[in-house]
């Protein structure tokens, strides 16, 4: 029963939303937007759940002192930290328990949660995406490597498309006349992109659809159960 | 020098360069232009050719960590639709996103002099959490998805909101996206569904990946790909802000990875050519 209740309701509601697609009237169209409806409340508590989870899972490292805890502690402070002048102050224009905390606001330019949104987590999290930049440096280095054909044609490419993006493209082609446009670099970025590139693309999207029709019809008509939890 | 801390001392070098190649551009701007792309002069006719008054969409589908790429992008596209004198309607379906409208439209309203009136020229309706189903809701009805804005204020006491019942009433929805959900459910909703006209702007590395929907089916009105996409929508406009300035180290940067690709090619083709020679040598 636990395990099978799951399964006929997965069942009913996927067939529902299936025919809904093709049925276009009531009770279809009535049914689904109250299955959207809790789609979204449900999801709502996923927020909460991965709050909870996400504490739970920072106490425990630190209470255990497990390796690197320090940094399970920084995890928690700030989350701590962003929950209590949220709560206590609102942000942007939603008030908090405090009201609007004017005071605070004139003090620093913004009220507590937006200040420290602005001035530290847009940076920090900035500064880890740009660190991306660096490892992609040293692993063009290390791996864009001639070997064969393919690594050939393929840096070929790339440099190509690298080029071809920067703002230096223009200049370095500017001199081939207007008659041999396609090697303007930015034309020859423009139309490796546009055909090769989308033509791989597709391919690409149209195999990930037939593999997300496959599994949705395992999952709607009970064979892929992994949804389920619980190992097997 | 043993292999292993020789590729060590390497990769510092690399990383030293790279922050050489990045930080002497800021300093020193080198004032290259960018050249346009269709791709982009097709995003901006769409909200240039959509009449006065319209109501339309910008949401904002990324968080702080692709702020470089796409918040310049929101900042011009706000500042074009102010222009044309649209009425721009902010949802995000990243939980960050409402935060960076907010902060784009206090960056436009200070070029406009702080005349743009909240509720008559824009409104910010916040995150909520569902990605494609909540689009298809919109589609349905969107006061129930947005009882409320940001400020809490109800659906119904917004002026500019006042004859939008769903999305059919929105003239088009231009999605900033850094991942999912974000455009690709705007396209196979919004447009394949409700037939909203959809344009998108999209981080650099998954620009190639939304290629396809720029079709004859104009799936996707325009598309502009990452910072470049971004300073050429400032050309379009003609000012430079932080993406024209910020195509400057990205362009020296790719030019040194260029390098390091050439050097890596010549470190490998005398490696091959030595270990033959080798080879003899010990075999007498």
């Amino acid at each position: 029963m636990k395990r099978n209740l799951p399964l006929v309701f997965a069942f009913v509601v996927g067939l529902v939303v299936f025919l809904s697609e093709f049925i276009p009237h009531n009770p279809f169209g009535q049914i689904t937007e109250t299955l959207e409806n809790w789609f979204m409340i449900v999801s709502s508590f996923a927020i909460l759940l991965g709050q909870i989870s996400l504490v739970r899972a920072n106490v425990t490292r630190v209470a255990e002192r497990s390796h690197n805890w320090q940094y399970y502690l920084a995890g928690l402070v700030s989350f701590t930290l962003m929950v209590a002048v949220g709560l206590l102050w609102g942000m942007e224009q939603t008030p908090g328990i405090f009201g609007q905390g004017e005071k605070i606001a004139a003090f620093i330019s913004a009220k507590p949660f937006d200040y420290i949104f602005e001035f530290s987590y847009i940076p920090l999290a900035s500064t880890m995406f740009a660190l991306l930049a660096f490892y992609i440096a040293s692993a063009a280095y290390r791996a864009f490597i001639i070997r064969n054909f393919e690594s050939n044609l393929l840096m070929i490419t790339a440099v190509i498309v690298i080029l071809g993006r920067t703002s230096f493209a223009t200049a370095l082609t500017g001199w081939v006349p207007a008659s041999l446009k396609l090697l303007h670099l930015p034309e020859l970025t423009d139309f490796i992109m546009q055909y090769p590139n989308t033509a791989a693309q597709r391919a690409i999207m149209i195999s990930a659809a037939l593999g997300v029709i496959g599994s949705s019809l395992r999952i709607i008509l009970g064979i892929e159960r992994s949804y389920l939890g619980g190992g097997k | 020098m043993n292999s292993a801390s020789r590729i060590q001392v390497e990769r510092r070098i690399v990383f030293l360069l790279l922050l050489v190649a990045v930080a002497l551009p800021i300093i020193f701007p080198l004032g290259l232009k960018t050249q346009g792309t269709p791709l982009t002069r097709k995003a901006y006719d769409m909200v240039d050719e959509t009449p006065e008054g319209s109501v339309v969409v910008i949401s904002f589908d990324y968080d702080p960590s692709t702020v470089t790429e796409l918040q310049p992008m929101a900042i011009a596209l706000i500042e074009h639709a102010w222009k044309r004198k649209q009425k721009i309607v902010a949802t995000a379906l990243w939980p960050q996103g409402s935060q960076m409208a907010d902060m784009a439209f206090r960056d436009v309203q200070e070029k406009f002099g702080n005349t743009k009136v909240y509720g008559e020229d824009y409104v910010n309706l916040g995150y909520k959490v569902g990605g494609m189903v909540i689009i298809q809701a919109m589609g349905r009805n969107l006061k129930s998805v947005y009882p409320t804005d940001m400020s809490n204020t109800p659906y119904s006491e917004i002026p500019m909101l006042s004859g939008i019942r769903t999305l059919k009433d929105i003239a088009y929805v231009f999605s900033l996206s850094a991942g999912d959900p974000g455009l690709k459910d705007w396209v196979m909703t919004a447009k394949d569904k409700y037939n909203v006209p959809v344009a998108g702007g999209t981080t650099a590395v998954s620009t190639p990946g939304f290629l396809p929907y720029v079709n004859d089916q104009k799936q996707l009105y325009g598309l502009l790909g990452g910072l470049k996409g971004a300073a050429e929508y400032e050309l379009l406009l003609e000012y430079e802000g932080s993406a024209s300035l910020n195509m400057n180290p990205q362009s020296v940067a790719h030019i040194l990875i260029l390098v390091l690709i050439a050097i890596g090619n010549i470190k490998a083709y005398r490696k091959r050519k030595a270990a033959p020679a080798a080879e003899e040598v010990s075999n007498g």
